[in-house]
């Protein structure tokens, strides 16, 4: 574990998990959701949890994504919030 | 409103973060969760599945039980959605 | 800011690019998805993953193309069928160990049926029941894409 690389990837972690919650454009927080998955994929790899890792990667980067987009292309893009 | 939601997300995580005081240290092969079950894992699940992959092994046997809920749960959520939205006749 | 239903019909149509990578890459997805499966036993990976890197396959020639067009290469009545045998292979194997006098998931009593030596049934066993796993997650996985995507219709999708 290098902490210097842990500490980096944690600090994009929680940015991006800031930055989803604020978008307004419903859409741009998805996208920024997936980033926010694959960036907690690469903290778990790094930790040695590749299991872990690979389950994160393809959910919650992969399919989730793809489902919210669905979900949004189905109701509408704007934030009521 | 919003104020009050804040404030209690930061109360959530103040206690959460006190919380993880009393966590193990990471990786230590000493702390109590590394003492029990792990050590019998990783001695005796190569010899008794013949599976090199201790968490395969894990998942698979000795918490097949786990694994097979877990896909009951997913299972039942493609159910719901199929039920709740699909109006086709194909 | 453009909805995104509006987004799909000013930019509507065939994408030569986008159509021809999908061709390209979707077989190799796939082949890497029965491989996670397969070597789960000794790499990370299993059921689960594989099965969604399988459904990411077909989810993705339904991005690329349209919705019919994935329903021709998977048709519906296969997701179906493939569904529930996937779930089923799962606890009938389970309920198979009960019945043939062993514990619920214990998968070295199925050496009665094939006699074979009980720890290598149970090697056996864990590969048996990620296949089961792995079906079970591609087909719910695309069928939840289809759903939502197309809002319970099964005509048109992103």
């Amino acid at each position: 574990m290098i902490w210097q690389l842990d500490l980096l990837i944690l600090l994009m972690v929680v940015i991006c998990a800031i930055a989803t919650i604020t978008i307004r454009d419903l859409l741009g927080a998805a996208i920024v959701f997936g980033a926010y998955s694959f960036l907690l994929c690469l903290l778990w790899a790094e930790m040695g949890a590749v299991d872990v890792a690979f389950t994160e990667a393809t959910v919650g980067a992969g399919i989730s994504t793809i489902l919210f987009i669905a979900a949004i292309f189905r109701t509408t893009r704007r934030s009521k919030d | 409103m919003k104020t009050l939601a804040l404030l209690a997300t930061i109360l959530t995580g103040a206690i959460l973060l006190y919380g993880t005081a009393d966590f193990a240290p990471w990786g230590d092969p000493q702390s109590p969760p590394n003492r029990h079950l792990s050590t019998y894992y990783i001695e005796q699940a190569v010899k008794e599945t013949h599976v090199p992959n201790l968490v395969t092994a894990v998942l698979g046997d000795y918490r097949g039980y786990d694994t097979m809920f877990e896909l009951v749960v997913i299972y039942c959520a493609g159910m719901g959605v199929v039920a709740v939205l699909r109006r086709s006749d194909s | 800011m453009k909805s995104l239903q509006a987004l799909a019909k000013d930019g509507g149509g065939d994408n030569l690019i986008l159509q021809t990578t999908i061709r390209l890459t979707v077989p190799f997805i796939q082949l890497f998805g029965l491989y996670v499966i397969v070597h789960g036993h000794y790499s990370p990976g299993g059921g689960f993953q594989g099965g969604v890197l399988l459904g990411a396959a077909f989810i993705l020639i339904a991005l690329g193309y349209d919705l019919p067009t994935s329903k021709r290469h998977f048709p519906v009545r296969t997701n179906a069928i493939l569904a529930n045998s996937g779930a089923l292979i799962y606890t009938g194997i389970a309920t198979l160990c009960a019945l043939l006098g062993g514990y619920f998931l214990d998968y070295s009593i199925l050496t009665r049926l094939l006699p074979i030596d009980p720890i290598e049934w149970r090697s056996l066993g864990i590969f048996l029941v990620e296949v089961g796993v792995g079906l079970g997650v591609m087909c719910i996985m695309l069928s939840l894409y289809w759903d939502m995507a197309s809002g319970g219709q099964m005509e048109e999708g992103l």
